[in-house]
């Protein structure tokens, strides 16, 4: 990797990790209510991990926007496109719950949980090409 | 078909001393969406449906194709790319990430969705299942294996073809982002060894 490669890297917040985090927090509570419904289930943990991991989402984007010069063009290049894949993903798992007569506050959770995973995937991806856009 | 030079490692300069050619290609290729079309489209309708064989045909399908696909790509294609030429391994790339960008979401959404109502349809997500407990342990092996794909496997994907298209790819990246890619691939292929125990104890009972 080159000095600019690596000064590149440096100066980047740790975007991957962050949503990692945020992603297997909303694996976590999906495994959670999954693990239960469709008995009744305490929504409280799933709504913990939900706030944490949209938390982190909001803290991945507000730090990619403090960085100085970053390539928005290719990283919206990329996202858009992103984000209509994993919503239509998104959107099967949905689809795959209300056929099951899902309702009520473990729909809610997991609906939220959906949102926060198609938006922050296209984050990661949109991210991980845009950091090289100068390379 | 139209090719690109791609500059040799350590080839500094305005010009590249040392060319490669690679074959022009398309990130996601076009040509396969109709495919991925159909193969959605069949799984809405295996749900709307909520019959035992096609749910269990899109299931297991769907899953010997994830599986299988991971464990040579981790363990037999991994070792070999690694050992190949750059000019080789360079062609090979170009011709086998666009489909990857295809074929694993597709195969992995099938495989849960279809999964999922099997399960709910069988009543083997009801706790009162005697292997309950497998089911949960399927729920999180999965699960640890989808964070390490979207996190790690997925973008390395599509940033190392991002940066293949570019007119002077920069080959140290395109090396860093194949071993991470190869690396998660070979991860996720070890966490399939747990979902073939998972999956046969859910079968034999």
């Amino acid at each position: 990797m080159s000095e600019q490669d690596r000064g590149n890297t440096a100066r980047l917040p740790p975007v991957t990790q962050v949503g990692m985090l945020s992603l297997a927090m909303i694996v976590a509570g999906g495994i959670y209510l999954s693990a239960h419904i469709p008995e009744h289930v305490s929504l409280t943990p799933a709504i913990v991990l939900l706030c944490g991991s949209a938390l982190l989402l909001a803290g991945n984007l507000a730090a990619l926007a403090r960085v100085e010069g970053f390539p928005w063009r290719r990283f919206f290049e990329i996202a858009r496109w992103a984000l209509v894949a994993y919503l239509i993903i998104a959107g099967m798992i949905e689809y795959a719950f209300l056929r099951n007569n899902l309702s009520g506050g473990p729909l809610v959770v997991l609906t939220l949980s959906l949102v926060v995973f198609a938006v922050h995937v296209p984050v990661l991806i949109s991210f991980t090409v845009a950091r090289f856009a100068d390379s | 078909m139209a090719h690109a030079a791609v500059s040799a490692p350590g080839v500094v300069g305005d010009g590249p001393l040392l060319a490669l050619e690679r074959p022009d290609f398309q990130i996601v290729p076009r040509a396969g969406l109709p495919i991925v079309a159909v193969v959605l489209a069949l799984t809405i309708a295996g749900i709307a449906v909520n019959e035992e064989w096609p749910l269990t045909f899109l299931h297991v399908v769907g899953g010997a194709a994830w599986t299988v696909i991971d464990l040579f790509l981790g363990f037999v294609l991994g070792p070999i790319i690694g050992r190949m030429s750059i000019p080789a391994r360079v062609e090979f790339t170009t011709r086998l990430m666009p489909k990857m960008v295809l074929i694993m979401p597709t195969v992995v959404t099938v495989t849960l969705a279809a999964g999922w109502q099997l399960a709910t349809k069988l009543g083997n997500t009801h706790t009162s299942y005697a292997l309950h407990g497998w089911i949960v342990a399927s729920y999180i092996v999965v699960g640890i294996m989808a964070v390490i794909a979207l996190g790690l496997l997925e973008p390395a994907n599509i940033a190392v073809l991002v940066e293949m298209k570019k007119p002077r790819p920069n080959p140290e990246v395109i090396e860093r982002l194949m071993k991470r890619f190869i690396y998660t691939a070979g991860a996720t292929g070890l966490m399939q060894v747990a979902t073939f125990v998972i999956m046969t104890k859910l079968a034999s009972g």
